[in-house]
């Protein structure tokens, strides 16, 4: 047994020591996950789920006055928005407004380029449905939102 | 196998006694995506390797030419999802460039901050898989400890934690507040003392040495021929940084280094990027401290058309030198957008690396050259 060889093993026991010290102390540093599904992470207020319309309050109805900008501006063509003008009133109203979020990148830009802000983000992250129909075809106009989501918020 | 001219083919009758073809990927956790690399290997020692590129192909530039400028933007983020924001930066300054658009000052920092945050998850991302491919556990699961920190405070800017779509023409898509600040400092202040853990668990280990030392030697003189750039040719003792040598945004004012090791092998590369992350680290506390009042975005047209022209932008993005080079009709849809991405450039040496090395160091080495394959393939 030449001495090089003896160092070799002295120089792996010791980072083998150095090794074991990083895991005792991550042993007791606190855990960064939590357990999901009892436990979630907070949510930061910018989060961009999918979209979703937001009531006027004078009126309860969607702000939205199908202009169709949202649809102009969405970069994978998911957005599908009809209206038409109810008699006596100034503005349009919406009678469809479908998103395709299957296609939905989450970019954001439909919601920044609506003039009379009428489309925020959900809160809805856990997504899961029974059958693709859901998502492909979402009909924002009912309840305003999947009715998974529980709160919204304006940008 | 298919059979076409640009994949390499090996029939098996081709094949010499004592020799195989291995097809390394598709699916392999080893390429970090769906690349595969055909190996024609003699026993355990590989005598050539061909990657096969095009499974994840998007037509990223042709979808350019069919969309407006605004909605090219979340398309960046879609090539290298890990540095996606360096990606928006490029696509912005580039029609800010063409279009003669002021950004504020305030948005400028705001815009360095991100990147740089970005670029250390980035690396951090590479660490981890790095020596996971070395197969060691450990260290990946204190890089994604720590990444999650840089996750959670860009989500809270960007609203996304991976495909951040943030930037805007003139500026930042919306202001951030002083508890971002307060969370990147805090930030910074964490991995001053935790990146002494990363050196102790990992950069004197002797496995990881043994297997990293003198492995994929890239020689200096190869680098420029096969068009390499970031870490991979920093890492042979070219000092080439695109935020030194064609300054863009506020770089030029922000004083930092750019780390150079001279060996070119994989442990070089390694240590580029650690010490880039604390030249990061650097960064985003001057950034902080100098962080300007003011708005984060000017008024631009709302739909943007560049005059008739071409033009190009380079930035540094955490694999390399990303560049656009666009050339537009005046119209609000581009004429035609190139793209030259980093991880595709830096494949390219991969099969001259290969050549010769055995099958358990071709791992390292693919794993040194940080490569995401939406990225090659975009």
């Amino acid at each position: 047994m030449n001495w090089s060889y003896a160092q070799n093993i002295i120089t792996g026991l010791v980072s083998l020591v150095k090794g074991m010290q990083v895991t005792m102390t991550t042993m007791l540093t606190p855990s960064p996950t939590v357990e999901w599904p009892s436990e979630t992470a907070p949510l930061p207020p910018r989060f961009r789920g999918h979209i979703m319309l937001v009531a006027d309050e004078s009126t309860g109805f969607a702000r939205c006055i199908a202009c169709g900008a949202c649809s102009r501006a969405c970069p994978s063509n998911c957005i599908q928005v009809i209206g038409e003008k109810p008699e006596g009133v100034k503005k349009k109203s919406p009678t469809l407004f479908q998103l395709d979020f299957t296609k939905c990148s989450l970019c954001g830009l439909c919601v920044e380029s609506c003039p009379v802000a009428a489309l925020a983000y959900s809160r809805d992250y856990a997504l899961a449905g029974p059958d693709r129909q859901v998502y492909s075809s979402m009909d924002l106009l009912t309840g305003f939102a999947s009715p998974l989501t529980e709160q919204c918020h304006e940008l | 196998m298919f059979e076409s001219e640009t994949a390499p083919t090996y029939h098996l009758e081709t094949v010499e006694d004592n020799q195989f073809v291995l097809n390394l990927g598709p699916q392999h956790p080893g390429t970090h995506g769906v690349l595969r690399v055909v190996l024609h290997m003699d026993g355990e020692y590989i005598l050539t390797a061909d990657p096969v590129l095009g499974y994840g192909h998007r037509m990223q530039e042709k979808i350019a030419e069919t969309m407006t400028y605004t909605q090219v933007l979340p398309y960046m983020a879609r090539m290298d999802y890990l540095g996606a924001l360096s990606y928006n930066q490029a696509w912005v300054c580039l029609i800010e460039k063409m279009c003669g658009l002021e950004v504020p000052r305030r948005a400028e920092y705001i815009r360095v901050l991100c990147v740089e945050l970005n670029r250390i998850a980035s690396h951090f991302l590479w660490f981890g898989a790095f020596l996971l491919d070395l197969g060691a556990f450990t260290p990946f699961l204190h890089a994604f400890a720590d990444r999650e920190k840089i996750l959670d405070l860009l989500e809270s800017v960007t609203g996304s934690r991976l495909t951040h779509c943030y930037f805007r023409f003139g500026g930042v898509g919306a202001d951030v507040d002083d508890d971002f600040f307060a969370g990147a400092q805090a930030f910074v202040d964490h991995m001053r003392q935790h990146l002494p853990t990363y050196h102790s668990l990992v950069t004197g280990n002797v496995i990881f040495q043994e297997r990293t030392k003198d492995v994929g030697v890239i020689l200096p003189f190869e680098t420029w021929g096969y068009g390499l750039s970031g870490p991979v040719l920093r890492g042979s003792g070219k000092q080439y940084d695109v935020r030194r040598s064609e300054p863009y945004s506020i770089y030029p004012e922000l004083d930092f280094k750019i780390p150079v090791e001279q060996s070119g092998d994989c442990l070089a590369r390694y240590l580029v990027r650690l010490r880039e992350i604390e030249e990061s680290l650097n960064i985003i506390e001057q950034a902080v401290a100098g962080m300007p009042d003011g708005p984060v975005r000017s008024k631009v047209p709302k739909i943007i058309k560049p005059p008739e022209g071409e033009a190009a932008m380079a930035v540094e993005t955490p694999r390399g030198e990303l560049m656009i080079y666009l050339v537009s009709d005046g119209t609000k849809v581009p004429y035609r957008v190139k793209y030259r991405v980093p991880s595709f450039a830096n494949l390219s040496i991969f099969s001259h690396l290969a050549r010769g090395q055995l099958l358990a160091d071709v791992l390292a080495i693919l794993g040194s050259l940080d490569m995401v394959i939406p990225e090659v393939d975009r």
